[in-house]
């Protein structure tokens, strides 16, 4: 396969907002769209802007709005995509514009930074290390295979729509804090921050995030739900308020 | 004085697991750090690594000790290793395994809930740590959620244009941010390099866009020295197809947990070619590799495990010989252990999680089903940075470098497994070596004019604007040239001719130019990246055309044997005082006798 195709590429102008761009230009067999922007890059817009690190989706640094479904953009097949019309590739949307394809995503590394660290128990073994059976690994590896490319918090309600990035930490972080607390080294308690600062309450659940996630990562069902109930045991479930109350 | 933008003690620059493991270390001896990366933090190159990080735990073969880590990775190396890097590898590497979980990391377990540990090619027993095969991504995850609370200052999508001197010493480096352009000084006592390799040099790379030599070239333009150049891996495994993911890695795991490689005619080619040195170690037959990949201790490994070096020579044996793939590769075969499996499906997405994705989203192809089509790929460099094994200094008073843009672990060829551990085990040294010089250092004087220049150069392409070559060009020539001038086999004709060639890419690429503002321009940044490939692929070449024998992962056609002549020293070259580069032979120090009797009991 051996061809032509015309992608809008979101390209900003120096006042910060931005126009579709349009570019023709020639496709083969297995390429992607990174593929794609890169060709138009060395040959007729060399100062185009884009992320990207590793082009094997392991890296998480191309995540863009392709046809308007956040995706990777190395990880997005040309035969997936429909050539006839022209493809649109713009940046992540929920976030602030850098230039072009590029977004400034430093409020996640902020946000990460505020979530209590790993907190291991002492080791189990003289030598310094511990025990933990596969099924245990398991559970907090699915969460672990996170890339950061951000694309749940891109699509998600709450921030994209609702801008509450003061008040909720996203799909991604819930993921990391599930991750820690469902470690079976980790002693922290991170409970109440997920009700008071984290703002889980906010999420409803509409597993919009687990969609787009690129590592399938169940973020909804795995992560989030299980911290809800976490929340929903310690602070309203009859049963243990009362129990706290004659602790 | 203009004066610097940002002070350090310690100024780290590259964020892959070497320069995080030094960021932790000196940040615990109690100075101030600095952090610079190229990319957003937690992208380096070290996300990539799939198959583990050797160490000798001894989880699952209580036989290993660091004593045949030690040996196995000197034998690997064809014994032009840094001997005394190679011991401090084999000896620390299981502590910061250990320190990794503590910090975090979740590794797969063994039935008894330790850190489950793999084969991997020329590791005599089975000693990788691992996650699946998506260690890498571990490794880079543990030490950046670690760092991110001890205080460490993170400067993101900058890049480091020049370094500044002070008399010799180290006093800072002068770097750009990414998303405006604007330059920034940074002043330091002490400078880690810590920026990986050089796989942009090549057309066929396993590396992703940082990798151009930054940390190599840096430290060669402020008058470091840089041995074993001549030494680059090129991973047997890479996809060929699509072209577009060509020279994509697919994880050495993939052997490990049994795939077998076959030519057209489906013969395991492997078996027809096993080096004498490493016949008593080498399953006899298929039969007895795989009860090897089934952890029987009694059983020999297979000889698709056999190093690096070799497989892909094999590889490109099997291809000139017409024996090759429809794509211009050979075959990898994972999915006939469904003879031997009953859940053989289950086991191989379990097991290589990421290569059944990669494969099924990038070629459509179900590897748990279908042999895969793959051939070499540039992977990685042994050369580097000549540093003083203790302590990672270079020859320049000040200047560190640890990991993949350092020297001397690996010798003439790196062992799978052995990178993930040498950036741990050396970035600890760094930071701690580094943080002691800085302590003992005054404040750094920074030459005004020295920034000037370095500013004026970096700006230079703007000026010449789109008259100027296109940079993405001059970048695609050197590669191809590189590819195939300098490759996997080598003669000297085609090196003399790469090095005219690379004369004239030098000049193109002084008169690279680019139009527009400098936000965020990829053009702009590919003609600064393009000095620092000059400088690598010259370094290669030159260091090459030295080397007159065959050894590791270097290999001449002309010189097809190794030689007690070159058995003996590293290739090293410097910037001589007029600019040009100056290729010497340095003497290996004799190994002391216990190292030497530990080498000998493992072979015997």
């Amino acid at each position: 396969m051996i061809g032509e195709a015309t992608f809008k590429i979101w390209r900003t102008h120096p006042g910060g907002d931005g126009t579709f761009q349009t570019f023709h230009t020639t496709v083969s067999e297995g390429m992607v769209v990174l593929d794609v922007v890169h060709r138009i890059q060395a040959e007729q817009a060399p100062d185009l802007a884009v992320r990207w690190n590793c082009k094997a989706g392991k890296c998480g640094s191309c995540s863009a709005e392709i046809n308007g479904n956040p995706r990777l953009m190395c990880m997005t097949r040309l035969d997936d995509l429909n050539l006839w019309e022209p493809v649109t590739v713009e940046p992540m949307r929920a976030f602030p514009s850098v230039k072009d394809l590029v977004t400034d995503v430093s409020w996640n590394f902020r946000v990460k930074k505020e979530i209590t660290k790993f907190t291991p128990r002492t080791p189990d073994a003289p030598d310094g290390t511990w025990r933990m059976a596969q099924r245990d690994a398991d559970r907090v590896q699915e969460f672990r295979k996170c890339i950061e490319c951000f694309l749940c918090q891109d699509v998600c309600h709450v921030l994209r729509d609702h801008g509450k990035h003061d008040e909720f930490i996203g799909p991604r972080f819930f993921v990391y804090t599930a991750n820690l607390e469902m470690n079976p080294l980790d002693t922290a308690d991170r409970v109440p921050d997920l009700k008071e600062r984290y703002g889980i309450g906010y999420c409803n659940i509409t597993k919009c995030c687990t969609k787009v996630c690129p590592e399938h990562i169940h973020i909804t069902d795995n992560a989030i739900i299980p911290l809800k109930e976490r929340v929903v045991t310690r602070y309203y479930d009859p049963v243990s308020r009362l129990l706290r109350v004659f602790r | 004085m203009a004066g610097a933008t940002y002070s350090y003690d310690v100024l780290i620059i590259g964020a892959g697991g070497a320069g995080l493991r030094a960021a932790i270390e000196a940040s615990a001896a109690g100075v101030s750090v600095g952090l610079i990366c190229k990319s957003l933090l937690g992208k380096a190159h070290t996300v990539m690594a799939e198959g583990g990080m050797a160490a000798s735990l001894s989880h699952n073969d209580d036989r290993d000790n660091w004593k045949v880590h030690f040996a196995d990775t000197m034998r690997g190396g064809q014994y032009v290793n840094n001997w005394r890097m190679a011991e401090l590898h084999a000896k620390e590497a299981p502590d910061r395994v250990r320190e990794l979980e503590a910090w975090g990391a979740v590794f797969d377990r063994t039935p008894d809930g330790r850190i489950n540990q793999r084969n991997f090619g020329g590791h005599r027993y089975p000693r990788l740590a691992h996650v699946g095969d998506r260690t890498g991504l571990e490794l880079i995850r543990t030490l950046q959620d670690h760092t991110i609370h001890l205080g460490v200052t993170v400067h993101m999508e900058h890049t480091v244009v020049d370094l500044i001197l002070d008399g010799g010493r180290v006093a800072g480096a002068l770097a750009y941010d990414r998303e405006r352009g604007r330059f920034h000084v940074f002043a330091a006592k002490a400078i880690i390099l810590a920026t990986g390799g050089i796989g942009r040099a090549y057309k066929v790379t396993s590396n992703s866009w940082e990798g151009t030599g930054d940390g190599h070239a840096l430290a060669y333009r402020a008058g470091a020295e840089l041995i074993d150049m001549e030494f680059v891996q090129f991973h047997p495994t890479g996809m060929i197809w699509p072209l577009s993911v060509k020279g994509l890695l697919v994880t050495e795991g993939v052997r490990g947990e049994g795939g077998v490689l076959k030519n057209s005619e489906g013969r395991r080619f492997m078996f027809d070619d096993i080096p004498e040195n490493y016949r008593p170690q080498t399953a006899a037959d298929p039969e007895e590799g795989w009860r090897y990949v089934m952890n029987d201790k009694s059983a020999r490994r297979p000889p698709e495990l056999l190093t690096r070096d070799h497989v892909a020579r094999c590889i490109v044996r099997e291809v000139k010989e017409g024996r090759g793939s429809p794509h211009g590769g050979v075959y990898l075969d994972i999915a006939w252990i469904k003879e031997k499996l009953p859940n053989a499906e289950e086991h191989i997405k379990r097991k290589l999680p990421s290569m059944y994705h990669q494969f099924m989203q990038l070629a459509n192809l179900d590897i748990t089903k279908e042999p895969m089509e793959i051939g070499p790929t540039t992977h990685y460099v042994m050369g580097g940075i000549r540093v003083d094994a203790d302590s990672q200094m270079s020859t320049v008073p000040g200047l560190f470098a640890a990991g993949e843009c350092a020297s001397g672990i690996n010798g003439a060829n790196r062992l799978g497994g052995n990178s993930l551990s040498d950036i741990v085990v050396f970035g600890k040294r760094a930071g701690e070596y580094a943080a002691e010089w800085a302590r003992r250092q005054s404040a750094p004087r920074l030459d005004d004019a020295a920034v000037a220049r370095a500013e004026k150069t970096a700006v230079e392409p703007f000026e010449r604007g789109e008259r100027g070559e296109n940079p993405y060009r001059v970048q695609q020539d050197l590669q191809e040239t590189m590819q195939n001038l300098v490759g996997i086999v080598r003669n000297e004709d085609e090196m003399r001719e790469a090095l005219e060639k690379l004369a004239g890419l030098q000049a193109r690429a002084a008169r690279a130019g680019v139009a527009g503002g400098r936000e965020y321009h990829a053009g702009w940044h590919t003609a600064l990246d393009l000095r620092n490939l000059m400088v690598v692929s010259e370094a290669v070449t030159r260091s090459a055309l030295e080397r007159r024998e065959s050894r590791g992962g270097h290999f001449r056609e002309d010189y097809p044997d190794k030689t007690q002549e070159f058995s003996r020293i590293n290739v090293m070259v410097k910037q001589a005082g007029g600019g040009a580069m100056q290729v010497s032979r340095v003497p290996i120090p004799p190994m002391p006798p216990e190292l030497q009797q530990v080498i000998e009991e493992q072979t015997s």
